[in-house]
């Protein structure tokens, strides 16, 4: 059987098997099609439309070996594109969504190589442009790296832990009502219903508290009185 | 094989939030289903206004019925470029395929200006020209929105060459449908409102119905 009268049978085969409401199987034919009339290329290409028929139906382990054998078609393709080695992963990170997204326009009976490349391609495109624009928009300055520390050392490490230090020696000197109000609001992070069952006082009183207390931790951080 | 391992998270989420989908009909049985439409409203005006007076237009003078048919197989064609331009992996040169029919629908009808004027057919003037301005635009909106929509259920990722096939889609049918209710001789600003009336519905849909279809 030559691979071109296998693709006429599936072509028939699907719409007919949709219409009727049945479950799609896996079309066995795709595997009994003759090694030496097709290249290795072209079986690997019918065996990931057959996964991909059979992901269509729902069939997930099909879908999970289909998207892990794809990850090295998109990145070949994206690197036809020119797409940077370190942003590489984006495009098959966008391409696996768009795939999953509009997996349903997939044809069984057509190259499941193209439609991915095709996919591919165009996210590739994507990542170019948004990579262009980034690049004009962000300032590349090595002297800039040279002059300013680090956000993440030693010491700023020190600064912010003494700084939580001073914040916290801050509320407990706060009176109980605003130190209530902000150990619920701020620091558990409750909304107003939840503060006002756990406190027994109603949500206009504290939201009178967190404000007071706001007000006089800004203050007292600030140096003023 | 590390590159799968990598992103084996996201196909794991992928695989958990797999569902059986309904495939995608054929482009070709899509474009019947938008085409249908059309043959409903060509219908109903058919039996508005009759088909003698178009038969009549076309007897006299032959090119307006060549140019006619030009806009029919364009309707045809490009509803059916623009589906299969929304599948992905298929041939752009699909896009080509209204081109030949365009060229037949717009040299018929610049020739039919050239020609002596239809005796016993009133000569039209600018308010007609204006009223055939509006019947395309007025019809080529509902159909060119219906288009869309069937084509984001696809995925085109070339969206502003799928929407300039579907303003020629529209546009072609909809001077289609002019046609039947046309009881006017062809005339250099007749061609002119043509022209400018099919050249404002491909812009328009270049520019909102790409992106209305870049979605994907």
């Amino acid at each position: 059987m030559s691979p071109t009268l296998t693709a006429g049978t599936l072509t028939f085969d699907g719409p007919w098997a949709l219409l009727r409401g049945l479950p799609r199987k896996v079309p066995d034919t795709v595997k009994a099609v003759s090694t030496e009339s097709i290249s290795a290329n072209e079986q690997a290409d019918r065996q990931r439309a057959a996964w991909m028929a059979a992901a269509q139906a729902g069939d997930q382990r099909a879908y999970s070996r289909l998207l892990s054998d794809s990850v090295a078609l998109i990145r070949a393709v994206a690197r036809r594109q020119g797409v940077a080695l370190d942003a590489l992963d984006d495009v098959v990170q966008e391409t696996l969504l768009t795939v999953h997204r509009v997996r349903h326009t997939f044809d069984p009976a057509r190259s499941f190589d193209a439609w991915l490349s095709a996919i591919a391609s165009r996210r590739a495109i994507d990542v170019l442009r948004s990579h262009g624009r980034r690049d004009r928009r962000e300032v590349h300055d090595e002297l800039a790296y040279e002059m300013h520390a680090d956000r993440d050392d030693a010491s700023a490490d020190t600064e912010r832990k003494q700084e939580a230090t001073r914040l916290r020696a801050a509320i407990d000197t706060l009176p109980p009502g605003q130190r209530e109000a902000v150990e619920q609001l701020g620091l558990k992070e409750r909304s107003l219903a939840e503060a006002a069952e756990s406190t027994g006082r109603k949500t206009g009183a504290l939201k009178v508290n967190l404000h007071r207390a706001l007000k006089t931790l800004r203050d007292r951080l600030n140096g003023e009185p | 094989m590390s590159e799968p391992v990598r992103h084996q998270a996201l196909i794991d989420t992928l695989g958990a939030e797999l569902t059986p989908v309904r495939r995608l009909l054929p482009p070709w049985q899509r474009a019947l289903g938008w085409l249908a439409v059309v043959a409903v409203i060509a219908a109903v005006l058919f039996v508005r206004y009759g088909a003698h007076t178009m038969l009549h237009r076309w007897a006299v003078a032959p090119d307006l019925g060549w140019a006619a048919c030009g806009a029919l197989v364009t309707a045809v064609t490009a509803v059916l470029a623009a589906f299969v331009l929304a599948v992905p992996g298929r041939p752009l040169a699909w896009a080509w395929l209204p081109l030949p029919s365009a060229m037949l629908w717009i040299g018929a009808s610049g020739l039919g200006c050239l020609r002596a004027h239809i005796p016993g057919l009133p000569v039209m003037d600018m308010h007609e020209a204006n009223h055939c301005l509006i019947f395309i635009i007025s019809f080529s909106v509902p159909l060119s929105a219906l288009l869309v929509w069937l084509l984001r259920r696809a995925c085109p990722l070339r969206p502003t060459l799928t929407a300039v096939m579907t303003g020629l889609a529209s546009a072609s049918a909809s001077a289609c449908l002019l046609e039947i209710c046309h009881n006017v001789d062809a005339t250099a600003s007749d061609l002119l409102m043509h022209a400018l009336a099919i050249a404002i519905v491909v812009g328009v849909n270049a520019m909102m119905g790409g992106r209305l279809l870049s979605r994907h």
